[in-house]
């Protein structure tokens, strides 16, 4: 039986980890499919985690993280969690992909969450070649190329200016005629040469042949069609909350959910469930910022500490 | 411990011509890749024998890279006797690669 199962490495979960061994917990296991991180190692810049100043990219970042949990006791168990459920005596019960079960005291679920598809015709056909949502990882492949960004949030607009130091031309594709990034980030993209803002546009259909995507064809608010002839299509429109594990076998949640998916927690990170916490960006209202779920991780390790605690102490 | 094979220009197709072979396609910058590394890592110990795990390092290696038309990492790619058999796109669970390799050598 473990004190405490924790969902997820990104930095909620590696946080709740660390917090959660060094706060006295014996039996930890964090669950992750492979190398902790999260979501945030996607990243090329981080400029705004405190303490550490400068440009460092997001796999830098979270670098350290997981020896310093692994110092206090923190198991990492490299599976893959299929569903959380929870017993009549309100002990939980953590499915793995492999088939087997393990039970836990207290769950903090910290599945973040993925890349949003954009939804145009060929995205999901083009995955891996030419579509992308990792400029990190693969704007490599379009070095002295040109490449097309959807998106208008941060995460559109700073990955437009890591590609523009790669690719000949970037060309930013956003629904609207302005961005809700950050507006410095804006400035910086607005004086760079070679971004071309394509905007009041949304992309209609990626297209290519064996060997992956060859341009794009854009409608604007005018019905008017583009089509932009570049092997490189980068999407960054949002995220959706990894939340399958706390769907149980008969289509119910766990605990409550909002409409858009969103774990329902309080300020110390309580779901509706005793003992089942939710923390970073799977929870309602979460800023999704690395510092945030970092902070949720530890409210919540304190938290599951106390009922843990409880459970086996009175 | 098996270690996984290093896949060069030079020993690609001499290593993928013959069994089941997994190649992971990565790269030194890429998240993803360093989040798989670990799991490719036991791969190759508890599949020593019977199937080869290999990676290729595509920022060295970019001739393989394009011949596969590799455009993200990391990519998985199945060989079975010599023939591309399946990809995987992206990071994935242990699980899901002994899936994949199990099936193919059943």
């Amino acid at each position: 039986m473990l004190d405490c199962a924790i969902i997820g490495g990104g930095p909620a979960g590696l946080t709740a980890g660390l917090y959660t061994t060094r706060g006295g917990l014996e039996k930890v296991v964090m669950y992750e499919k492979g190398m902790p991180g999260g979501q945030i190692t996607l990243s090329s810049e981080v400029e705004n985690y405190p303490g550490v100043a400068g440009e460092i990219t997001g796999m830098d970042l979270m670098a350290p993280w997981p020896n310093q949990c692994e110092k206090f006791g923190l198991v990492h168990d490299m599976a893959e969690i299929v569903r959380v459920s929870k017993k009549d005596d309100g002990v939980f019960v953590i499915h793995k992909d492999d088939g087997t079960i393990k039970e836990a005291l207290s769950v903090i679920v910290a599945t973040g969450s993925s890349p949003r598809r954009a939804g145009f015709a060929g995205e999901d056909k083009y995955i891996g070649k030419g579509v992308s949502n990792c400029a990190t990882c693969d704007g490599f492949f379009y070095k002295n190329k040109e490449v097309v960004v959807i998106g208008g949030g941060n995460t559109a607009l700073e990955e437009s200016l890591y590609l523009a130091k790669i690719c000949t031309k970037v060309y930013l594709v956003h629904r609207r005629d302005k961005f809700r990034a950050a507006p410095n980030t804006v400035k910086r993209v607005e004086n760079t040469d070679n971004i071309e803002l394509v905007l009041n546009s949304t992309p209609k259909e990626v297209y290519g042949d064996a060997m992956g995507v060859l341009g794009i064809k854009i409608t604007d608010i005018n019905a008017q069609e583009r089509d932009i002839k570049a092997p490189g299509v980068f999407v960054f429109v949002g995220n959706n909350v990894n939340n399958s594990v706390l769907k149980q076998e008969d289509g119910t949640w766990l605990c409550d959910v909002n409409e858009h998916g969103e774990v329902v927690v309080n300020i110390s990170m309580h779901t509706s469930v005793k003992g089942l916490y939710a923390v970073g960006d799977i929870r309602l209202a979460a800023p999704k910022q690395v510092v945030c779920a970092a902070g949720d991780g530890a409210v919540a390790a304190l938290e599951a500490i106390s009922y843990v605690d409880h459970k086996l102490y009175g | 411990m098996a270690k996984y094979i290093e896949l060069t220009a030079s020993n690609f197709d001499e290593t993928t011509k013959e069994g089941v072979v997994l190649v992971d396609f990565w790269a030194p910058w890429c998240g993803p890749c360093r989040m798989i590394a670990p799991v490719i890592e036991e791969l190759a110990d508890d599949y020593d024998g019977k199937a080869k795990i290999c990676k290729v390092n595509t920022d060295e290696e970019q001739d393989i890279a394009v011949k596969f038309g590799i455009r993200s990492i990391p990519t998985v790619l199945l060989f079975k006797d010599g023939e591309m058999v399946d990809q995987m796109v992206g990071a994935a669970s242990k699980q899901a690669f002994e899936d994949k390799l199990n099936s193919l050598l059943a």
